[in-house]
């Protein structure tokens, strides 16, 4: 048990490491100087007060070492828990910056993908039972896990938004709000949160929904299914076996799926004006924030890393097979 | 005891019906074990299912079965509930996987007997299970962590949990080498000799195997009965041609083929789609003559010993 665990962590301890590199080598090769266009937006005229606050601004982000030594005090810096300082914030902490935008990606992210997790399952589970609701879901499902991500976003924007106005349409919060503990303004983040959370749950669904279809069929075809039929048992034992066997691929599933759904969830938040990492990435991007990019790329990578992470250990207690893998040493 | 009178279940497909059994009348006698044996699509299987569980292509067309003098509802896959596992039982082909993966095997035999009806006799699974060298702790284990042969016997135990009257064991020995074979054979008489299982129908295709065990040898052809007569006779003095081919085509022991090329039987079996007239074996057959043309019916040429043959 400890050799598995052990052997998973050194992977992950991998994965981060290569993810965090490539995070922090892909701003670097943008096209673009991050400070001339802070610069710009400041409009400075007077050539040598540019050409001053150009080195300061170089030298403070470090941007003037060469290439290696600044990976280094990254990684340095890293460890220390000092993600910079974000260049079109200036001068707010990257820290406090992402600290701000997390808790609306993860109130995002986290509903969606379980409650489309269950509910497609269950829905899949019920579809494989009769021909007739087979027949209307499974081509609801096709078309709903076919749906890009903005495409629908801006569909219910339209739809609920602008056509029947029953829901804002942007933002995390009405702008008229502060934010306060007060049962209006959860009502107001409620209300906000909805529309982005439903086109992220529908599309997520109708893939978890064929997917439990398809391994229930499977599973009642399988010899342990056809063995338990010809001993008479009931359809209701079978079935709840199928199930506990068709839910092993589905964990697996969700674990490949993260990176997805988080991509996914980025081009909902940019579609929804939703203040969460993804309105932030691509403004980072626009405005060439390398330290910003990096944080919350950085982010994103840990928390798929985590949740990979607990499927695993979700996995080793559903399935029998894995433990006896690990009994073994293998 | 258990009588078949002339049972037909054919295969629907989008040609047309395959005549996969096509009238086949014997009984089984209590305490009985009958070795059904043939090569491969010449419908044992198909009888083997018939008698538990057809699957949703198959059709029954005509003919009765009896159990114990009530009549089994063969075709009526909900009636025939309540017969399987309690009176009907099978032992599958597919022993090494028909456990769930995901269970630990005391909780799915509670389970299912729970499902049944029946009631969980813990102290007479163990003393089964004993019997075929299984530990009590096998119990709480998963199939995983059985071998191949102990998933076998465990099977075998399952099967026969409930004393059924009627044990069919579809190719199970086909999976194993041969000297589990013989061990699962022997296990398997013993079952019978304790009072597990009233009576047995033993498929193969190794009708050497069949003779260890089994009390009346059956030799099936495309769908009907060729041969059927107590093992020792079958093996002795066959009468049917098929047979006689069938039994001259196994290695001897102390033969070096080397010197003497192994017999077999030229020709294949005919389409069961739509099968010839006749005698069914009759392309194939050295002693085939004229009327042959038309169908030989089983003959009872001695007591126990039915021949469908016009030569016999």
């Amino acid at each position: 048990m400890r050799r598995y665990f052990g052997r998973k962590l050194l992977i992950y301890g991998l994965t981060f490491f290569v993810a965090v590199t490539i995070n922090w080598m892909i701003p670097r090769f943008m096209p673009g100087d991050p400070v001339a266009s802070m610069l710009a937006r400041a409009n400075v005229t007077q050539p040598a007060a540019y050409e001053a606050m150009r080195s300061y601004y170089t030298g403070l982000f470090g941007l003037d070492q060469p290439i290696w030594q600044q990976y280094l005090n990254f990684w340095g810096r890293l460890l220390r828990g000092d993600f910079g300082t974000s260049i079109y914030l200036f001068p707010t902490p990257v820290s406090t910056v992402i600290k701000g935008a997390v808790p609306y990606s993860i109130g995002l992210v986290m509903p969606s993908v379980l409650l489309s997790w269950v509910v497609g399952n269950w829905a899949g589970a019920i579809a494989a039972r009769r021909k007739v609701l087979d027949n209307t879901a499974l081509p609801i499902g096709y078309v709903l896990t076919a749906m890009p991500h903005m495409w629908l976003g801006v569909l219910m924007a339209w739809g609920f938004g602008v056509i029947l106005g029953w829901l804002p349409i942007a933002g995390g919060y009405s702008f008229s709000m502060r934010p306060s503990l007060t049962w209006a303004f959860a009502w107001d983040l409620v209300v906000h949160w909805f529309l982005p959370f439903l086109s992220l749950f529908l599309i997520a669904l109708g893939g978890w929904a064929i997917g439990m279809r398809n391994m229930i069929i499977y599973e009642l075809e399988s010899d342990y299914s056809n063995y338990l039929s010809a001993l008479g048992a009931p359809q209701r034992l079978i079935r709840r076996y199928a199930f506990r066997n068709a839910v092993l691929p589905q964990i697996t599933g969700l674990a490949l799926q993260l990176g997805v759904i988080v991509a996914g969830a980025l081009v909902t938040e940019i579609v929804f004006s939703y203040p969460g990492l993804g309105s932030l990435i691509l403004n980072a991007i626009k405005n060439k924030d390398f330290f910003l990019i990096q944080g919350a790329f950085l982010f994103i990578v840990l928390g798929v890393l985590i949740a990979n992470f607990i499927i695993d250990i979700v996995y080793v207690v559903v399935d029998p097979r894995t433990r006896a893998g690990m009994v073994a040493g293998t | 005891m258990i009588t078949v009178d002339g049972l037909r279940v054919y295969y629907r497909t989008l040609k047309g019906d395959v005549r996969a059994l096509d009238g086949v009348t014997f009984d089984v006698r209590d305490g009985e074990i009958l070795g059904l044996a043939g090569e491969s699509g010449c419908g044992k299987t198909t009888l083997g299912k018939s008698l538990i569980r057809m699957d949703g292509r198959m059709k029954h067309v005509a003919g009765t079965v009896t159990l114990d003098g009530r009549s089994l509802p063969i075709a009526d896959d909900a009636a025939m509930v309540p017969f399987r596992f309690h009176e009907v039982s099978l032992i599958p082909q597919y022993s090494m996987s028909a456990l769930n993966p995901t269970r630990k095997i005391g909780r799915m035999i509670r389970e299912l007997l729970k499902a049944r009806q029946a009631p969980y006799d813990e102290q007479e699974l163990h003393k089964r299970l004993e019997l075929v060298g299984l530990g009590v702790e096998t119990l709480e284990r998963y199939p995983i962590e059985l071998s191949g042969g102990m998933k076998q016997r465990m099977v075998m135990v399952i099967s026969t949990l409930l004393n059924p009257s009627l044990l069919i064991a579809d190719e199970i020995t086909s999976a194993l080498d041969v000297s589990t074979q013989k061990a699962v054979a022997t296990a398997l008489a013993g079952f019978r000799d304790a009072g597990f299982l009233k009576s047995m129908i033993f498929i193969t295709h190794d009708i050497s195997l069949t003779y260890q065990i089994a009390d009346t040898i059956m030799v099936m052809y495309a769908g009907k009965l060729a041969e059927k007569a107590p093992a020792k006779t079958m093996v002795t003095a066959p009468r049917h041609p098929y047979t006689q081919l069938l039994l001259n085509s196994l290695p001897e022991v102390g033969v070096r083929y080397g010197q003497r090329r192994l017999a077999g039987i030229p020709g294949s079996p005919p389409s069961l789609l739509n099968p010839p007239d006749g005698c069914r074996f009759r392309d194939r057959c050295p002693l085939a003559y004229g009327k042959c043309a038309e169908e030989p019916p089983p003959v009872e040429v001695e007591p126990g010993h039915f021949v469908a043959c016009w030569k016999a």
